[in-house]
């Protein structure tokens, strides 16, 4: 009895803990964005869809997960490859790269703003060099794409760290007996990452992605800290109608939207980077 | 022109030294197998050769060219890798084609070849699959399959049959030979097996902790090896050393013969192995472990006391200090 009892004891922590910390909110959550005065209906996400920064928010997000994501993959992807071909420094550099992580992300969102808001540093060292007549203000809504980049910028800085870490233990599961081969075959550097990393570290590159993609859709702290109001995205949507407009049932519908979005990202990148178990390394 | 000199090439990794000053001098399409025990440095060589190691001192010239500095990619050659190295996310028809295509031969020749070096080492039903779908020999004749692929001038072997059956590695071997002789390839061969080294190379080179102890023919090297290990090492059963007065009296098992009782040395017999073509003996003479291979089937019970008699043409002498060979006209009598 307690032998075929053991296994469920065993994971009935982690039961209890997803169910109730995870579980039990997602159902009110989706629950409540569906709950209407009149009953259940999707009056929410036509209120939601019907307000003017709707349509901002979700070209925002767009924009910035399909630049960030994919910018961080590569520097990440270049960043892992350089540490390969580092000797001693290497622990030191990646120990370094990977600081950014150790901040929360409104207090490297707040780094950013201090560098380059109208009179922070980087605008007052332009101003004394005599490159600019008087302190620029980049992070308005009269200057969207200094904005925008600004915004790249930071979430970049903070979080390209967590895909390099991944990459680096990937390739570290790759033999570099692979791209020896392959250079003995007379490939070019380049034709042994195109033609032999690559393909081999599809598993982490995907693992990678999903996490990657998933917090860009989330990302909340960096965004509000350098954008404010000026760049509207889902997640700082769903706070202003829970914070400011006092509507839980809208701001629910913003979650339930960005959930979709996410279940939707991870299930094409597993679909589009799948590797099936015979042509794994 | 491909004709291969390495010269004066050291390699150590930290404190352990791999390879300590060795000099070869391998003719264009001619055949070497480097023999020697486990650890002696083969691979590494190879990997100096292919430039896939740098090499802490020397030189490494093909057909005359000094290609230390080149990447391997640059160098003109294949190598069939000990640890096959076979490409996982590809199937056993892009791995063999993968030189070609490096190389960016056309698609009628990189066809032909696939068919042509997967007909060679009976791969052919396997071209589709992945290489996690094969056993582990069959894996090993891709590795050799992708480097015979591509024609190399040069080619690099480790242990390249190693993981086949008797039979098949019987057959391989004869087809290797007929291929390379064929294409006139300069060809490099690891191997543990001697009999594959004698078989296949026009000469062999014995590897002994990061030395070449000799090179030479199979006959040369079979019967005057030109140290100590080479005689024991080379040969199976190995050469017997019996020690006469600061010297060492070597004799191979078949060249000892059971003689009459009062003739010769006694020998007493601990085990006897009949092989089928010959009977081996193991056992005891004058406190040394001696083996006598004889022609035949011969029933001979373990215990039995023989006497055995060295034939005097045969033997080889060594001094017993430095284990090299002494130039024949100052050998004693046995
Ligand atoms: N990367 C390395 N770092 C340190 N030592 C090494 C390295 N590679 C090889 N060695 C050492 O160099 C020596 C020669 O190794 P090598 O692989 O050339 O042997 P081998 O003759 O190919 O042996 P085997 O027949 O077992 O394959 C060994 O003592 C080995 O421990
Ligand atoms: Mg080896």
């Amino acid at each position: 009895m307690r032998g075929r009892a053991l296994p469920y004891l065993l994971v009935a922590p982690a039961v209890i803990f997803l169910t109730v910390l995870f579980f039990v909110p997602l159902v009110q959550t989706i629950a409540l964005a569906f709950e209407t005065r009149t009953g259940f209906g999707l009056g929410n996400f036509l209120r939601m869809e019907d307000d003017l920064n709707f349509h901002d928010a979700v070209v925002n997000t767009f924009r910035f997960v399909g630049l960030a994501v994919p910018l961080q993959l590569a520097a990440a992807m270049g960043m892992a490859m350089m540490l390969r071909h580092l000797g001693r420094g290497r622990d030191l550099v990646l120990w370094i790269w990977t600081i950014p992580l150790g901040l929360s992300d409104l207090a490297a969102g707040l780094v950013w703003l201090a560098l380059l808001n109208d009179r922070g540093y980087i605008a007052s060292l332009l101003f004394h060099l005599g490159l600019v007549a008087e302190p620029q203000s980049w992070l308005t809504y009269e200057t969207p794409i200094a904005l925008f980049a600004a915004v790249v910028i930071a979430e970049f800085w903070r979080a390209t760290a967590i895909v390099v870490v991944i990459l680096v233990a990937g390739l570290q599961l790759v033999p570099k007996e692979y791209a020896e081969a392959a250079s003995v075959f007379g490939a070019s550097p380049w034709r042994i990452f195109t033609r032999i990393t690559l393909p081999l570290m599809k598993p982490s590159i995907q693992s990678a992605l999903i996490l990657r993609t998933v917090l860009a859709f989330e990302a909340f702290a960096v965004v509000i800290a350098i954008g404010g109001r000026n760049f509207p995205v889902l997640v700082s949507e769903a706070y202003n109608w829970q914070n400011f407009n006092q509507e839980p049932s809208v701001a629910a519908a913003y979650a339930v939207v960005v959930m979709c979005l996410s279940l939707l990202a991870t299930v094409v990148w597993l679909w589009l980077l799948k590797t099936p178990a015979e042509q794994r390394a | 022109m491909a004709g291969i000199t390495i010269d004066g090439v050291r390699k150590s990794f930290g404190a352990t030294t791999a390879l300590e000053a060795v000099n070869l001098e391998i003719a264009d399409h001619e055949f070497v197998a480097l023999l020697g025990p486990s650890g002696c440095g083969k691979t590494t060589l190879l990997r100096i050769i292919a430039g896939l190691e740098t090499q802490t001192a020397g030189r490494v010239l093909i057909g005359g060219r000094d290609i230390s500095a080149l990447p391997p990619r640059a160098r003109g050659l294949a190598m069939v890798f000990q640890n096959y190295a076979v490409f996982p996310h590809l199937r056993v028809r892009e791995n063999i084609a993968f030189g070609l295509r490096m190389h960016g031969a056309d698609s009628a020749r990189i066809a032909r070849q696939v068919t042509r070096t997967a007909g060679l080492l009976r791969l052919e039903p396997l071209l589709d699959r992945y290489p996690a779908q094969l056993s582990g020999g069959q894996r090993q004749r891709v590795a050799v399959a992708r480097a015979l692929a591509v024609e190399p001038a040069v080619l690099l072997m480790d242990e390249p049959l190693s993981n086949l059956d008797a039979l098949l590695r019987l057959d391989m071997r004869a087809e290797l030979k007929e291929v390379l002789r064929e294409a006139g390839t300069t060809t490099i061969y690891v191997t543990h097996d001697q009999t594959e080294a004698m078989g296949l190379a026009d000469r062999i080179a014995v590897l002994h902790a990061g030395r070449i102890e000799q090179i030479g023919t199979p006959s040369e090297i079979y019967h005057h090896p030109a140290t100590r290990f080479v005689g024991g090492f080379v040969g199976s059963p190995p050469m017997n050393f019996l020690a006469r007065d600061g010297r060492l009296l070597g004799i191979r098992p078949e060249d000892l013969d059971i003689v009459a009782t009062g003739d010769g040395l006694p020998f007493r017999v601990n085990v006897v192995e009949p092989l089928g073509a010959q009977t081996l003996l193991t056992g005891i003479a004058e406190g040394h472990l001696v083996r006598v291979a004889l022609n035949g089937e011969h029933h001979v019970p373990p215990g039995a006391e023989l006497h055995i008699r060295p034939r005097p043409e045969r033997i080889r002498w060594m001094d017993a200090t430095t284990g090299r060979a002494i130039p024949p006209g100052t050998e004693p009598s046995p």
